[in-house]
């Protein structure tokens, strides 16, 4: 039993994470504190619910299991046309007001929401996910894994890695990094720091796309979906260590796993009262998180 | 600048001041015992509001969590009311939820006194615990913002969860009487009006003497340039604890009035929501000026009472993107509005730098 | 110095403005206000009677809510094209609760005391129930609640039109226990409903022979419940009783399936899952899974044939309908009907009026009692099929007596209130 409790931890964590890492480059990258962050999520999981209808509506039944593939770009891409009117617009007002753009993209949030509303609906809409990815791995008698976290879990670390190469192995990524550790250097070495800024929070916002993408597996539709989680993923960065994609995975293992063996030990409420305290107390202990990235800078 | 001489300029300025007060005390004259009602609950509001612009406006830390020191107030209130109405016996819920006895730390609430400071205490010494363990910790700005929220989540689930204490999400509901008096009666609502108004006076001229004095500047020190006013040799963050726990007590009375206007206290009333709401007020009406805030919070509720049911849909459209627009591009709020068009040319150079070095 | 002094006394006149404009400057003149906040029909006001709907219409709540207000419009609507009760057309005044219990409170508060409506629809949560009930109870106004919810009360202010635990939860149990297996597992959202329901159960386990293998809470919005149906998989029970509230089911249901759960293997019984819900979870997660409600959209009865036909004519083809919107439906008939009986609108003799009316409604014939103000209802449980639908595997035969604090049943003395 302990197996399947560390498989759902897994679980849980893969979840955590894959919403975390977009807020993990626009918080931890870029400073920017996007509470509208979920509602991009949202954004996803509705760019997935309309795949689903277009393969519904036009194509023929036999084609309708492979909406998913598609609906994986297709929110990746719609979430990142709207982070980038959303940076165009709006958040480069923002640079250097990290408390000025939380109270911003929360403003954001809320209208977004409501857009989601007036367009869609109060009620949740249904997503029937493709039936490829329904059942599980039987490893042992009772032990199931189901396809569709086993998948969620493949899907984390296909972004982990995209990331990591596009941060760390392409020219886009280290232009990023360089206007991130000292943007005044980097313009002056004629990196146009308006438009890396954009794609990077773009970026960012993409990667929440996916993730609504992948939520339509485990949950509910709706728009307020980003709000069920906008906290949870805040924690994770914040644990992790701002800047650091090894910190945020760590962060997301750490509450996956705790709260999986609180809520399993004593209740779902317990269990989440206890995993908030914990990180509340590691924070006493570590103000930076996981991975700290270390500065000479004061503030 | 309290203490300078008259000038005729001042003695308007205490004019004005006299005539809102008087506007605000003769209010229950005109207004019918809905719209007093509704007052009320804004005044109470704007008290909130003045506590967080102290440490928002004046400090430099935004807490997302003021509605947990507001919410305990108003449940330390809401408790003595409870036991009031019950006249000592197990409240209704506590039955409900299994519970056939009342449980020790209810009873000391049937003291009106001791409800009351437990609504300032309980409050303060949260306050004063988180910020200890932060402050000092030198968790400040985004991490501590996100730390609140944390606080937030623990304490609703919290009190959700022990539904035999807290009456769950219902919350505590079902009040008759405070000391005796019915709080039905349209003048028993009427001194509690008056009562709220003269806490929302008091609780200004506190601010502005605190602000105004050699504290409140080294509180604004520590907002322009923590580490600045660390060199010095002052340690902010026995200054930072010591704003945040005034402004917690102070939100603990704010709630603890407006338990006795609107008749109920639930955990959603501390969530996160109305905890970012509670910021938005003060973000409308103007962060760093006192008045702004106060006024923050009383427009944005008369107008959220108004319109959100007349357009439900509209309305949140207006206030999400009034929030963004007044962040984004009047960061000192109406106020700041209308200085900047008493003194356009005057101030222009300062908005400027206001801009680029904002005040958090 | 001098520039700042102005400046802090343009503020304070703005102060001064908005305070008149607060207090004062409406109460001159309210019918204005009133016009504007409610979509009111063309007639002036003294030819009709105005009545208050009062459910959330933004915030979370407004989901579930948004279609009682439509059955409650659609009911006025129809007693109007009718006549009207009187002679006199009804008006609806609509206010917003927006999800949050205090704005229940101030909305109806105003609904009385300065649009004086005759009575008030409205209400969905045990919460805004609770705060809206001492109002009513102060200002002497009449409340119609139109959900099925944790009994234990009977305001003389409010009538219930949803069902009380007697007519849902303890019968569904019984079914259960003749039917599906002894062993429960209770499932339900950490609020007062489920709380407070599964008390009853436990209660109702003991005297009748099941056993409890396990009982969980989770925080409302709660997202992943791996680990709570590998705990259901541990304790191997016959029954889960889900009193999960919103989306929570969603995630509920989606992954109890990907866990290799179908109802062939452990029957899940809910009683916050209705048609409208169903559209939102997915037949595919939810077929074969159970529910019990007093109304389905399937249920056989001619009153009902009409209903849903006028109802999908009016709001659209896809539109269902479902128990609460049926129970929003009714109370607006009862009200009509208690009213040209007493001929007055005075809530003393509408009450007086409304003790043993009886009324054909969707679901069948339902009865107000007078003692309790709940309504006599029949229970149904019911199966959902590959069509998003109900069908309804028993009934109760008759309408139940509405018995809200369980008082006719000997195992539930613990529950009933000590006073």
């Amino acid at each position: 039993m302990y197996l399947l409790q560390l498989f759902n931890g897994l679980s849980i964590s893969s979840i955590l994470l894959l919403v975390a890492l977009g807020l993990a480059i626009t918080f931890g990258l870029m400073k920017v504190i996007n509470m509208a962050h979920g509602e991009l999520i949202m954004i996803g999981a509705y760019s997935t619910y309309l795949t689903q209808n277009i393969f519904k509506a036009y194509l023929p039944a036999s084609m309708f299991d492979w909406y998913f593939v598609l609906a994986i770009p297709a929110s990746f891409a719609i979430a990142f046309v709207v982070g980038l009117i959303l940076e165009m617009s709006l958040i480069r007002f923002l640079y250097g007001r990290p408390l000025d753009s939380l109270l911003a993209t929360w403003g954001v949030g809320l209208v977004l929401q409501q857009l989601a509303r007036s367009i869609f609906g109060a009620p949740n809409v249904a997503v029937t996910s493709p039936s490829w990815l329904d059942g599980g791995l039987m490893i042992m008698d009772g032990t199931l894994l189901p396809y569709k976290r086993l998948f969620i879990i493949a899907l984390v670390i296909a972004c982990l890695v995209a990331m990591y190469f596009y941060i760390y192995r392409s020219h886009e990524g280290r232009r990023m990094r360089a206007v991130m550790q000292n943007r005044d250097m980097a313009a002056c070495l004629g990196v146009s720091t308006r438009r890396v800024d954009a794609m990077t929070f773009a970026i960012g916002s993409g990667i929440a796309g996916i993730a609504g993408c992948a939520l339509t597996l485990m949950g509910s539709i709706g728009p307020s979906l980003g709000t069920y989680y906008i906290v949870d993923a805040f924690m994770v960065v914040v644990l992790g260590g701002v800047g650091k994609l090894v910190g945020t995975v760590l962060g997301a293992m750490g509450i996956g796993m705790f709260n999986t063996l609180f809520e399993y030990w004593t209740n779902a409420s317990l269990g989440k009262v206890l995993v908030f305290v914990c990180i509340v107390a590691f924070l006493q202990w570590k103000p930076m998180g996981f991975v700290a990235m270390r500065s000479r800078s004061l503030d | 600048m309290l203490q300078q001489k008259w000038t005729p300029q001042r003695i308007w300025l205490l004019v004005g001041y006299a005539a809102a007060a008087a506007a605000l005390f003769s209010a229950p004259m005109f207004a019918s015992d809905f719209r007093l009602n509704l007052l009320a609950k804004f005044l109470a509001f704007a008290i909130v509001a003045l506590g967080l612009d102290l440490i928002w406006g004046y400090t430099g830390i935004l807490s997302l969590g003021h509605g947990i020191f507001f919410g305990l107030g108003a449940y330390a209130m809401a408790m003595y009311l409870k036991l009031e109405a019950s006249g000592g016996m197990p409240p209704d819920f506590m039955g409900w939820s299994g519970l056939k006895e009342l449980p020790y730390f209810w009873k000391p609430f049937e003291n009106f006194g001791f409800a009351v400071a437990m609504g300032i205490l309980i409050p303060s010494v949260l306050a004063l615990v988180l910020g200890y363990v932060t402050f000092r910790n030198r968790i400040k700005g985004v991490y501590f913002t996100i730390l609140t929220q944390a606080l937030v989540i623990i304490t609703t689930t919290l009190l959700v969860g022990q539904q035999a204490f807290t009456g769950g999400t219902n919350g505590i509901t079902g009040y008759s009487t405070i000391l005796g008096a019915s709080l039905g009666s349209a003048d028993t609502k009427r001194v509690l009006y008056w009562i709220t108004a003269a806490v929302l006076i008091a609780v200004f001229i506190l601010c502005r003497y605190i602000v105004g004095s050699r504290f409140g500047k080294v509180l604004r020190a520590i907002r322009d340039g923590e580490n600045r006013v660390r060199f010095i040799g002052y340690n902010p963050a026995i200054y930072q604890m010591v704003i945040f726990t005034i402004s917690a007590a102070i939100a603990g009375i704010a709630g603890m009035l407006f338990v006795l206007h609107v008749g109920i206290i639930s955990p959603s009333m501390l969530g996160i929501v109305p905890s970012i709401e509670m910021v938005l007020w003060v973000a409308i009406g103007g962060r760093g000026t006192l008045i702004g805030a106060a006024l923050g919070a009383i427009a944005m509720n008369w107008a959220k009472s108004e319109f959100s049911t007349a357009y439900p849909e509209g309305w949140l459209f207006f206030m999400g993107g009034l929030f963004v627009i007044v962040v984004v591009f009047m960061p000192k709020g109406i106020a700041g509005l209308i200085g900047q068009i008493k003194f356009r040319k005057k101030r222009k150079e300062e908005d400027h730098e206001g801009i680029r070095n904002p005040a958090v | 110095m001098k520039k700042r002094l102005f400046y802090q006394l343009g503020l304070l006149l703005v102060a001064f403005a908005l305070v008149l404009a607060g207090c004062g400057g409406n109460n001159n003149e309210p019918a204005s206000t009133n016009g504007e906040a409610s979509k009111v029909t063309d007639a002036p006001a003294e030819d009709g009677i105005k009545v208050g709907i009062l459910h959330s219409q933004s915030g979370t709540m407004a989901i579930s809510e948004v279609s009682v207000i439509d059955a409650e419009m659609m009911a006025i609507d129809e007693i109007n094209a009718a006549g009207g009760v009187l002679g006199k057309k009804i008006i609806p005044v609509l206010e917003d609760g927006a999800s949050d219990w205090p704005t229940f409170a101030e909305k109806a508060r105003k609904l009385i005391s300065e649009d004086k409506v005759a009575t008030v629809f409205g209400g969905w949560t045990s919460a805004s129930r609770k705060a809206m009930k001492p109002v009513f109870e102060e200002l002497n106004g009449l409340l119609w609640y139109p959900v099925q919810y944790e009994g234990l009360e009977a305001s003389p202010n409010i009538f219930y039109t949803g069902a009380t635990t007697n007519q849902q939860i303890v019968p569904s149990v019984t079914w259960l226990l003749e039917n599906r297996g002894k062993k429960f597992y209770l499932l339900g959202s950490d609020y007062v409903f489920p709380r407070t329901a599964n008390l009853i159960i436990k209660e109702q386990l003991k005297a009748e022979g099941g056993e409890l293998v396990g009982e969980e809470y989770t925080p409302l919005g709660h997202t992943d419940y791996a680990t709570i149906i590998s705990k259901i998989k541990e304790a191997k029970p016959d029954v889960v009783y889900n009193t999960l509230n919103g989306d929570s089911n969603v995630a509920f249901f989606k992954q109890l399936k990907d866990a290799g759960i179908t109802s062939k293997d452990i029957t899940t019984l809910s009683v916050s899952v209705a048609e409208e819900e169903i559209r939102g979870i997915g037949v595919d997660v939810l077929e074969g899974h159970l529910a019990a409600w007093n109304y389905y959209q399937t249920t056989d009865t001619p009153t009902n044939k009409t209903f849903v036909e006028n109802y999908k004519k009016k709001y659209g083809d896809e539109r269902v309908t479902a128990d609460p919107i049926e129970a929003g439906y009714t109370a607006v008939y009862l009200w009509a009907a208690a009213v040209e009986k007493a001929g007055s609108t005075d809530v003393a003799k509408v009450k007086e009026a409304a003790k043993d009316l009886e009324w054909d409604a969707p679901e069948g014939k339902v009865k107000i009692d007078g003692e309790t103000q709940h309504i006599y209802k029949t229970v149904r449980i019911g199966e959902v099929q590959s069509d998003g639908q109900f069908k309804e595997l028993w009934n109760s035969g008759e309408a139940v007596k509405p018995d809200p604090y369980l008082k006719g049943y000997d195992w539930a003395a613990s529950i009933q209130p000590t006073e």
